[in-house]
This record gives structure tokens, sequence and C-alpha cells, in this order.
């Protein structure tokens, strides 16, 4: 499926490629994508996407500010209509079946949506009433849903009254109010302070795990995906340029990295170091030895050992495992390397990183 | 089809909401028409005939169904333009992710405007019997609404349609001073169209407001330029052409 030929297509000569996950038929997919395009005037903002995305999935679509993750979104919940290809969402073709399409969604938006003169509880009305449900069954639903986000003190205040966070929370439960199948956030912690991110992320977890609502998220907080999601989809330029796991995607990347500061006997540890199997590649450079290891953390006491043994003087050390945001770099800066060859400097430092 | 209605209802509610909460929105729509009645209503005073106003009919009875006409243009208008508030403050994704039909959303919005236009409308309807104007009949009162109802979904539908088309706020002033403006001069609100040049005449009678201005006079002080019919029929028509024309650009807009 075009799905896995991609990431074979991206990885392949770069890092070990990974058993696909298996794939489950199209109709049990919650989202699927086939050649997804969409251009504003002479500009392709979303370039031919193919992606399933299964039922229960958490899943994120990573990339830089106007790589194409929220006209991707906007296509996915008929804000935008496709230039070409074709989405479907939870069964629904998203040009020809909107309605349907819409009945199955529920869409936090990157910008505010709410009606600031109202409050809360009146946003909720409102949107249940839009959704169709009657009286009884929204009253019901506010109430748990303004219980999920811990809003149900604040629910008669007005919205404009509301901290960024607050309205956040209360987007979010109404996102839900109508039993959604699947769940859209676009940005969901964007511009929040660290405490108010982390409540978010728990709600979103829980939302999945408990409720087993399929979400997807766009973000650019790499941690905020790692976090998270099951499976990311790396978009760059409107194209997936990685897709899988996130800890799949980090060890992609290679081994974790110890710094070690050395005051005196470095090209005596070096040496010593040698006789290590499982380092991988070391590296001398103005005081500091750079060793690569697999499982880094449990192989730092034998190289303190190590250093005493040859007379070495660490003053510090360092451990730098592969983060998201590596994986991130790499395959975002893939097109200089692809014109330039060996001439691209990321190319080739994450080239000698792996091989040593 | 019971979800669209729900919908519709809830888009009126909110409007209602909106409207009597912001209460500086309230007052402000509602000032300049008043200020219009009466200060030309007492200015000119109602005892003194105009050229081209039949006898024994007082400035104030000629004037006030011009300002109820000039309250419609404005207020139905905004209400329409409210769709880029929505658009610019977010809140048009929420309603555009709904899932409801796009002419229920336009159904709510109308429903919305005209209960706020009339209101108004009838606010000023009241000033102007309290300034002079003769009192209408019941009957004449009721055919008024019909008239009220017209003028306001027809600029409700314009509204909608210059909203649908703007992606921002920006083009606003323009359509202010370049659109509603001369609409409402042009209607034969505050004078009789028979002072205006022959030219300028035709431009007026371009104007469906001057139908409804006529409508309105003729329902609540029994006067009229044209046959009440006429007007009915006109300005029936422009209605329905400007509802659908609203609708039908509000269905194709795109919310980036």
């Amino acid at each position: 499926m075009a799905r896995i030929e991609k990431v074979n297509d991206i990885t392949s000569g770069i890092g070990p490629v990974h058993e696909p996950q298996p794939l489950q038929a199209r109709d049990g997919a919650a989202i699927s994508m086939h050649g997804l395009t969409k251009r504003f005037g002479g500009m392709t903002a979303v370039d031919h996407i193919d992606l399933e995305i299964k039922k229960g999935e958490l899943f994120g679509l990573l990339g830089a500010n106007g790589a194409g993750k929220s006209t991707i979104i906007k296509m996915l919940t008929t804000m935008l209509k496709p230039t070409a290809g074709e989405a479907r969402v939870w069964g629904h073709d998203v040009a020809k079946e909107r309605n349907e399409v819409r009945s199955s969604i529920g869409v936090v938006f990157q910008d505010p949506a709410v009606d600031s003169m109202l409050t809360g509880r009146e946003n909720l009305d409102f949107h249940g009433r839009m959704y169709g449900m009657d009286g009884p069954l929204r009253q019901k639903r506010i109430n748990e849903v303004l219980e999920l986000v811990d809003l149900t003190e604040k629910a008669d205040i007005k919205m404009k009254d509301y901290s960024g966070g607050m309205q956040r929370r209360l987007e979010i439960a109404r996102g839900l109010m109508h039993y959604p199948h699947v769940l859209f956030l676009d940005e969901p912690t964007l511009g929040l302070d660290a405490q108010t991110r982390r409540y978010i992320w728990q709600y979103i977890r829980n939302m999945n795990k408990e409720k087993g609502v399929t979400i997807i998220l766009t973000t650019h907080y790499m941690e905020e995906a790692d976090a998270l999601c099951d499976h990311v989809a790396i978009i760059d330029s409107g194209k997936i340029v990685a897709l899988d796991t996130p800890s799949n995607l980090k060890d992609m990347i290679g081994s974790d990295t110890v710094s070690l500061e050395v005051q005196s006997g470095a090209e005596a540890l070096m040496l010593c170091l040698r006789s290590f199997p499982w380092i991988k590649s070391t590296v001398a450079a103005n005081g500091i030895l750079e060793l690569m290891v697999d499982h880094a953390q449990s192989r730092i006491p034998e190289i303190m050992q190590e250093a005493n043994k040859c007379g070495a003087t660490i003053t510090s050390v360092g451990l730098h495992k592969p983060t998201l945001e590596d994986v991130f770099l790499k395959y975002t800066g893939r097109k200089i390397r692809e014109t330039g060859g060996a001439a691209s400097l990321m190319g080739a430092m994450m080239m000698h990183r792996r091989r040593g | 089809m019971k979800q669209d209605l729900y919908a519709i209802y809830s888009i009126w509610l909110r409007e209602m909401l909106r409207f009597f909460r912001l209460k500086s929105r309230l007052f402000g729509s509602i000032a300049s028409p008043f200020f219009f009645l009466a200060f030309l209503g007492i200015g000119f005073g109602n005892g003194a005939s105009m050229p081209g106003i039949p006898s024994g009919v007082g400035y104030v009875s000629f004037l006030t169904p011009g300002i109820i006409g000039m309250t419609l243009l404005f207020s139905a208008t905004f209400a329409g333009l409210s769709v880029l508030w929505d658009r610019e403050f977010g809140f048009l994704k929420e309603i555009m992710v709904a899932p409801v039909s796009r002419i229920a959303i336009v159904l709510g919005r109308t429903a919305g405007g005209l209960t706020t236009g009339i209101l108004q409308a009838v606010i000023i309807l009241v000033s102007g019997i309290l300034l002079g104007m003769t009192m209408p009949s019941l009957a004449g009162f009721l055919l008024s609404l019909v008239f009220m109802i017209l003028i306001a979904a027809t600029f409700i539908g314009l509204g909608l349609a210059f909203a649908s088309k703007m992606e921002d706020m920006s083009g606003f002033s323009l359509i202010m001073n370049f659109l509603i403006f001369p609409l409402f001069f042009l209607s034969g609100a505050l004078f009789p169209l028979d002072r205006f040049p022959a030219a300028i005449k035709a431009l007026a009678y371009l104007n469906p407001l001057t139908y409804g201005v006529d409508g309105l006079r003729y329902s609540l002080i029994g006067t009229s330029a044209l046959s009440p019919v006429a007007d009915f029929g006109i300005l029936g028509v422009s209605c329905v052409a400007m509802l659908f024309l609203g609708a039908y650009l509000f269905e194709t807009t795109e919310v980036r």
C-alpha cells in the first residue's frame, strides 16, 4: 500500500527499516486519504497525501508552521474542498458526503472559535442544538463534559473572561459533546503555559484511551507528539516525509550520545574504550569525548570505571537521547541532501553519527 | 430536518442573546435613526407642508416610515454582514463544521436579523407617534409589518452576499459609504422623489428600499407614490432574489 512504500522510500539507505504495522482493511480505517491535494492559486499547500489512520488511534501530524497540517485538517473537516484526490472520514467522502462527515467528527480549531459574549454553558448549548441534541440529553452532556475538563464552576461566566487555557479546555469539551467518532485537534496547546499543557495532554489521553475516541492532532511541538501519539506523520512542504511510531522514528536516528568532558588523559581513555564492542564510535574535540552508545544510561558506570583504570580525569558527563526533534530535523532537512549530496552538512553529520 | 429546525432556532437564539447583551450595540443602532427622525421632524416642523407631500400630511408622518426604512436597511445589512465578525473571531468555523444544511444557517441568521430589525423599527414607529405622527390603524400597522419583513430580508440577503465574498472587515467602510448611505438617500425616505432630477429618480427606482418606504407610507399614513400592490410585488421579488443570492454565495464560501 502507498503508506508502506512511502516509509520504505524515505528510510532506505538512511536507517533501519522497520516492519510496518499491519494495516486494517480500508473500511476499517477511521480516515483514509488518497492523492489528497490542495492548491491555493499557484501554491501547493498539500501535495498528494496518501495516508490511513486506524480507528482508535491517537495520531499526530507533525510539521513546521505552514507545512500543510492545518490545510489537511480543514479538508478532512469539510472546511476546504480538495483540489484533487479524495479523503474519507469514518467511511464518508469529505467532498460528497459533507453532512455525514460533519456528523462523525468533533473539531477543535487552532484559533479560538467561541462566541465570547456567551457563557461557556451557552456556547455548549448552542453546539448541542446544532448537532440535534434534545434538551435533556444536552443538559446531561453539558454537565458531563464540563466535569471532564474541570470547568463546572466557570460554566456561567462569559467566555471573554476565560483565560486562554480555560477557553481551550472548553473547546475540547465542546468537540467531545456530541460523541464524535473522530476528534480533530489543531495545535491544541498552542500558546499555553507548561502546566495547562500537561493538563490538556491528560484530557486528550483519557479521551483516547478511556472513551475510545480516534484523535488526530496537529502540532509543531515535538515533545507533544512524543508524549501523546501512537503514530506520527511528519509533514514538510505538503508531503509526508516520515511515518511511524515515535519510538521507531527515534530509533532510526541511531544511538544515544555520551559526552565526556575530560581534563586529562583523553587520548589514553579513547584507546581503552576502543576495546568495548558496544561503543559504536568515538569523536574527540576540544577536550570533549563523544561516544555513540545504545542504552547509554546503563553503560555510564562502566565508562567511569574504565576512565579510572586508564587514569583519565572526567569532570562532567552528559547524555543525549535522540528526540523526535532530531528525527524532525533529519527528515525536513532531506531536500538539501537530495540535491547537494555529500555537500549537505546535515546529511553528512547524520551519516557520520550513524556509521561512526 | 428536525436538526435543521434546531439549528435555525439555535442561531436565532444566539443572535437574541448577543443583541440584548450588547447594550451599546442596541442603543447605538437605534440612536442614529432616532436622531434623524427627531431633528429633521422638529426642524422642519410637523404642520408645514412640503412641496411634493400630499396636503394634510405632516412632515413627521411623512418622515417616520422613511426612517423605519432606514432603520431596517442598516440593521438588516449589519445582520447579514455579521458573518464577517464571526469570520474574524473564528465562530464561523464552529457554525460551518456543524452537520446542518447551509440554508438552515442562512435562515437562522435571517430570522435573527428580522427579529432585531423589526424590534428597532417598532421603537422608531413609537417614537414617531410620540413626535406627532398620525396614529396608524391596526390593519395599517399589520400591513406595515409585512413590508418591514420584506425590507429586512432583502438587505440581510445583500449583507450575506457581501460578507460571503469578503475575506476580512477591511471593505466594511466602503460598503457603508458607497452602498448603504446612497441606498438610504435614494429611497425617498427623507423627502419625495419628485424633487430629484429624472436621472437620479431612475436610480431611485432601481433601489428596493424605495418600494419598501413607499409601501410603509401606504400602510401607516395611507398615502403612496406608487400602487401598494406594485410596491409589494417588486419588493417581494427583490427579497427572494437577494436571499437566494446571499444563500448561494454563503454556501460556496470557504473557511480558511
